[in-house]
This record gives structure tokens, sequence and C-alpha cells, in this order.
């Protein structure tokens, strides 16, 4: 389809035509058409007549050059015509996205920047099957109508804010003499990304809301105490060192809110830009579970790991994803303590050969779980599912929220699972990088089958990883 | 898709195509200004929201008056009729959507100077979230004809059913602690409701896809995890 749609390309390079039916050669063939009609069916020999002047007219009419009926004729007989070479050269040197379409919308060409931020959009489909905003499409139509440059903004939700300008302007190819008087032969579109600095705009408003109204209720707190230590506990030593312990408590979790909102506000700020240095994620996995090794003794809980025995290759921020995995592993031990025991399992979710494999990590805790109205809003900023023991465990309330937020701009998935009293499993869905490491899928699924009973020693040598780790508290 | 003999039919197909695509991109954007407004409490991109609600109603028109000329001219089979079907069906969709979202807009407008606390419209927010991500996967999953993506989207609405029920018992608490806080929290309901509403609208637009692509009807019934009709407040357990 593609090299057969690269040959008309190749073919249909401007070339002027002089375009409309040759009114000769109509006339011509009229005539015999008329005469013949004449002997053979016996028509009147004025009808014949008449009949002929009216051919000869009509086709003087339209091969006219400047007459309204000529030009309505080119545009709509015209070729479909295709970038040449020299066109796609310039859209490809140019650093910004860009994308060249027709007078009708349908696009002719798109640069690989186009490709890589917007998704593929075939050439011969039109241009809002990919790009659906309404201002976009609507100054294309102005563009096209008026025959004048244009400049629209518009801002995309999903998946995360993101806000563009597009600068249009309207092509005519010099080799037509009658290009002022057809529609611009190519639109081309140039867009340029202003998330970096709309975000920032942004960002100090949101931020300023939130930590102001979070941070009120330990500085209330905070402001009470010492009052009363200026006034009426000024000489009880030992009301004095309570209320100093408390007060250190609550500037410890100021503290803390400061530093969860910093990071997430960091998070969103490049929350557009999806990281793609290679990693591995066992590695990061090995990592996290050793450096929480003692939260998980002084908590009196055990720490199972079941990792594959290869790589687990895939692209992200390394500091984020150890953060994904810390936040999820500390909630873990903290809420889920009565079970006793957490498990990290890592395996693979077997792919179909033309899409991409996603690795999953699923963290399963025995503790009390978490009732199923709370489930679906855990990772809303500042929602507690039990206001009380979060702030006992020192929560912010933030920590799921930065674990969505990365998971986000990786383009992976968290999901919860919980029946209540019988612990929770959060899963995490990565995808994997595969580029690298093909060929690691049944070692994979040999330690995901290991993992699903991670308290037994493994039966055979073969399951046996040298990299599946137990932390043991002691 | 193979293309016909006669090129024209291609095109109305493709134009058809090409007015749902303007008509999802204006759905989707009337509906993340009716969230942004809500959020924001601003009334007048609220107003706007209303006012470009009826160029949505008018593209309807445009795409019905379109496929019954193509039905009545081509009288197409098989795929072609399949194509057209779903473009009725799902421009019928996207107006509703359209409407939803005008209704929100309508509440901002009602709730003016009401603002109670942020805490919460961040729940809704998150379950707008949830419904754009869908409208927008359908509708890419539309234009590319990918069943597959359809099926995936389908899947996904319990997500929303469950958010709208927690959301639900969230609202109703709020009322019983304070009074004050019902106007506010009864237009956030509905809100709430409409939004998860624009997911079922999704979602159905999801089926069609599906139909278009494969040419088999999705019977299996779609387990339903939205049980506010049976729910009597917070306390009743």
């Amino acid at each position: 389809m593609d090299e057969e749609r690269d040959q008309t390309e190749r073919e249909m390079d401007w070339q002027p035509s002089d375009g409309g039916p040759d009114a000769r050669a109509l006339a011509a063939v009229a005539a015999v058409v008329l005469i013949g009609l004449h002997f053979l069916a016996q028509t009147p020999l004025w009808a014949t007549i008449i009949g002929w002047l009216a051919i000869v007219v009509s086709a003087w009419l339209v091969r006219r050059p400047a007459s309204a009926v000529a030009r309505r004729l080119r545009v709509v007989a015209a070729p479909i015509v295709w970038p040449n070479s020299a066109m796609k050269a310039l859209a490809d040197a140019l650093p910004d996205p860009c994308i060249i379409t027709d007078a009708r919308g349908i696009v002719r060409y798109t640069n690989d920047l186009a490709s890589q931020r917007f998704g593929v959009v075939p050439r011969g489909e039109p241009l809002n099957f990919r790009l659906r905003a309404t201002a976009l499409n609507d100054a294309l139509e102005e563009v096209v109508a008026l025959d004048q440059r244009r400049s629209v903004e518009w801002q995309e939700k999903i998946p995360t804010d993101r806000w563009f300008e597009a600068h249009l302007a309207p092509i005519h190819l010099a080799a037509d003499p009658q290009a002022s008087l057809r529609k611009p032969d190519f639109v081309v579109l140039v867009i340029e990304d202003l998330t970096e600095q709309r975000r920032s705009e942004r960002m100090r408003a949101d931020f300023v809301a939130n930590a102001s109204h979070e941070l009120r209720t330990p500085l209330a707190s905070l402001t009470g105490f010492i009052e009363t230590l200026q006034g009426p506990a000024r000489n009880d030593a030992p009301a004095r060192d309570r209320f100093l312990a408390i007060m250190a408590e609550q500037a410890a979790r100021m503290k803390r809110l400061i530093d969860d909102l910093l990071s997430l506000s960091r998070i969103e700020m490049k929350a557009h830009v999806r990281p793609d240095t290679p990693i591995d994620l066992a590695d990061i996995l090995r990592h996290v579970t050793e450096t929480l090794t003692p939260l998980a003794a002084d908590n009196s809980v055990v720490v199972a790991t079941s990792l594959p025995q290869c790589r687990m290759p895939s692209r992200g921020d390394r500091d984020e994803l150890v953060q994904v995995f810390s936040n999820l592993i500390e909630n873990a031990i903290k809420y889920g303590a009565s079970g006793g025991r957490v498990e990290v399992v890592a395996g693979s979710e077997p792919a179909a050969p033309e899409r991409p494999q996603w690795w999953t990590i699923a963290i399963r805790d025995h503790g009390p779980g978490i009732a199923a109205e709370h489930l679906p809003r855990l990772t809303e900023r500042f929602y507690r599912a039990d206001i009380d023991t979060s702030r006992q465990k020192q929560g912010t309330g933030l920590g799921l929220a930065i674990v969505k937020h990365i998971l986000t701009r990786h383009r992976g998935r968290l999901g919860v699972e919980s029946l209540l009293g019988e612990g929770a499993t959060f899963t995490v869905r990565l995808e994997a990088d595969v580029s690298v490491g093909a060929g690691a899928e049944n070692s994979t699924e040999a330690a995901a089958a290991s993992g699903a009973k991670p308290a037994e020693p493994p039966a055979g040598a073969r399951r046996q990883g040298p990299q599946t780790r137990r932390a043991r508290a002691t | 898709m193979a293309d016909h003999t006669v090129t024209s039919f291609d095109q109305e197909l493709k134009g058809l195509t090409t007015k749902i695509a303007e008509m999802g991109g204006l759905a989707e954007g009337l509906v993340g200004d009716a969230v942004t407004a809500l959020t924001r409490m601003d009334t007048e991109l609220a107003h706007k929201v209303m006012l470009t609600d009826a160029r949505l109603d008018r593209l309807q028109q445009e795409i019905e008056e379109r496929a019954i000329l193509v039905i009545a001219r081509r009288q197409p089979m098989a795929l072609d009729l399949r194509e057209i079907m779903a473009s009725l069906r799902i421009s019928n969709d996207l107006e509703r959507v359209g409407d939803l979202a005008k209704n929100i807009a309508k509440r901002v407008t009602a709730m003016q100077g009401n603002f109670a606390a942020k805490k919460l419209v961040i729940g809704v927010e998150h379950l707008s979230e949830i419904a754009m991500e869908q409208l927008k996967d359908v509708l890419d999953a539309f234009a590319l004809r990918d069943d597959s993506a359809a099926l995936q989207v389908r899947k996904r609405d319990d997500e929303i059913d469950a958010l709208y029920t927690s959301l639900f018992r969230e609202l109703l608490t709020y009322m019983m602690e304070d009074p004050r806080n019902i106007t506010f929290c009864t237009h956030l309901l509905f809100c709430a409701k409409n939004i998860e509403r624009i997911g079922d609208h999704a979602t159905n637009i999801a089926e069609t896809v599906y139909f278009v692509v494969t040419g088999e009807q999705l019977t299996t019934e779609r387990h339903k995890s939205d049980d506010t009709s049976t729910l009597a407040g917070p306390d009743a357990k």
C-alpha cells in the first residue's frame, strides 16, 4: 500500500497541465455522432444542427481559461498532489512537529517529530483522525477559506495536561499559472509545545493552594503550644517537655508534607515528557527491598521477593521508580504489619508479538485490607482511607498520588485489589523494553510460577533463581 | 478497506467519519471545559460551554442528513452499511455527551458563590479524568478501527462506576454533617452522575466500534457495579 502510494507521489509531482477538455476534438466527435443519428435514427436535420451547435458553444465556454466553469472544473479535476522531496526535506529539518495537509485537511506528510508526539497519522487520512482539537481544525478551515496564515492555541488534558500552539500557513505551488484562483495546494502546520511554560505558571498557584491548606493544621497546633509555653506553662517543667515533644513531631510532619508536595510538583512539572533511559526493574526492586529491611524489621514484617531470573528491561527514570516501589512497599509494611508478611512478586504479561510486553509487579500485604468504597480514590491527593491510622503512621496523604503521577509519566498503570480482612494487592504495570533481552520470557514464567508460593522452598533447582532473594526480619 | 469503483462513494464515507471525528473533538473539548469550569468555578467558561453545545447539535443533524443521503443513493451493504449505522449511533452518543457537559456547565452557573471545600471537587475531577480518558481512547479506536482498544475501553467502565459509588457515599456524609452543604453537594452529585454517564456513552461507542470492525454485536452483559440506587446512606450497612 505504502509502496504504491510512494509511486503515485513521484508521478504526481506537480506538472502544469493545460486542463479542460479539448473543444475541437469534442466538436468533431459530436458532429460524427449526430450525423450518424441523422441517417440511422432519421432525426430531423434542423434538430441535429442545433444540437451540434449547442455542444460546440458549451465546449468553447469550458475551454476558455478565465471562465468560471473552467475554474470549477479545474478544482474538481485537479490531481491529488503530494509534497515533493524538497518540501519533505524542509519539514524534516524543522525542530518542531510539522504536518502538511491539503486543502481538505487530508494529511499528505508528517515529519518524524510529529509522529513521535501525536502518533502516526496515516497519509491520505484526515488530520482530525489524530488531532481532534476543534480550535485547530477550525483554524485549518479558515486558512483554506481566507488564504491567510493563522496561529492557534489549544490544550490537551489526557493523559497529562499539555498546551500546544500551531502555526498554519497556506502554500501555493508557483508552477501553476492560475495559482491565485485555486485553493491552496497545501497547508503547513508547525506545532509548538507550550506545556513547560504554561505548567510553571499554573504550578505555582496550585502548590500554594495545596500547601497553605494542608500546612495550616500542624501550624495551628504549633502556635497553640507556643502560646501555652509563653503563658500558663512557662514554669511547668514536665509539661514543657511533653509539649516540646509534640511540637517536634508536628514540625517533622510539616517537613514531610513540604517534601512530598515538592516532589509531587517536580513530577507534575515534567509529566508530559516520557522518560526513556534504559533501566532494569529487577535491579530497582532489589535495591528498594534492601533499603527497607530495617523498617520491615522494626514492624516485624517479612518481605518476600520473587523476581524473574533474567533482567527486567524497561525505560524510565530510576530515581522515580525507586520512589514508586519504596512508597508501595513501605505502605504495605506500615499498614499491613498485622499480617506479618509482604510479598513482592514480579512477572510478565505474555503478549501477542506485535504488542509490547508488560512487566507486572504485585505488592501484597496481609493486613486489614481496604474497604471497597476507598479503592478507586486512593490516588487522590490528601485522600486517606483511615485518617487516624494515617496520622499515626506519619502519612502525608500524598504517597499514592506521587506513585500515580510517576506511573502516568511512564505510561504505566497502578491497580489495587483488596478485600476487608484479607489484605491488599497493589499492582504496577510498566511497559517492557522489547529492544533489549528478547527471549527472556521462558525464565520469567518459571520465576513467576515459583513466585506464586514464595513461602515454600522451590522444588526444582531450575526454579531456585540465584537472584531470588528473601529479606527476613530477625 | 478496499476502495470502491465509484470514488465519490469512498469520499462520502470518509466525509462521514471526518464529521464524527470533528464531533468527537468538540465533545471532548466541551467535557474538559465544563469540568475546568466546575473546579475553578469559572462561570464565563461555563457560558461558553452552554453556547458551544448548539454546534454539536448542528453537526449531529448534518451527519444524520448525510447518512440518509448515502443510504438512499448508494444502497450500501456489509461493512459500508455498518459504517453508516455506526456514524449515526456514535453521533447520537456524542450529542448526548455534549448535553451532559452543558448540564454540568449550567450547574456551575447555578452554584455561583456557593463554593465549598476544594476537597469535595477533587473526587469529581478524578472521575472526569477517567471519563475523558475513556472518551479519548474510544474516539482513537474509532479513527483507527481498532477493535481491541474498544474492548479495553468497555472493560474499564467498571472503574468509573466504582469511583462514582465512592463519591456518592462521601457526598452523602458531607450533607449529613452540615445541612448548609446540601445545595452544593447536590449539584456536585448531579455533576458526578453526568460524568459517569459520559463514561457510559464512551462504552456505547466502544461497542459500536467493535460492531463496525468485526460485524458482531457484543451481547454479553457487563457487570454493573453502580449500586448507589440501593444505597440508603453512609451509615446504613
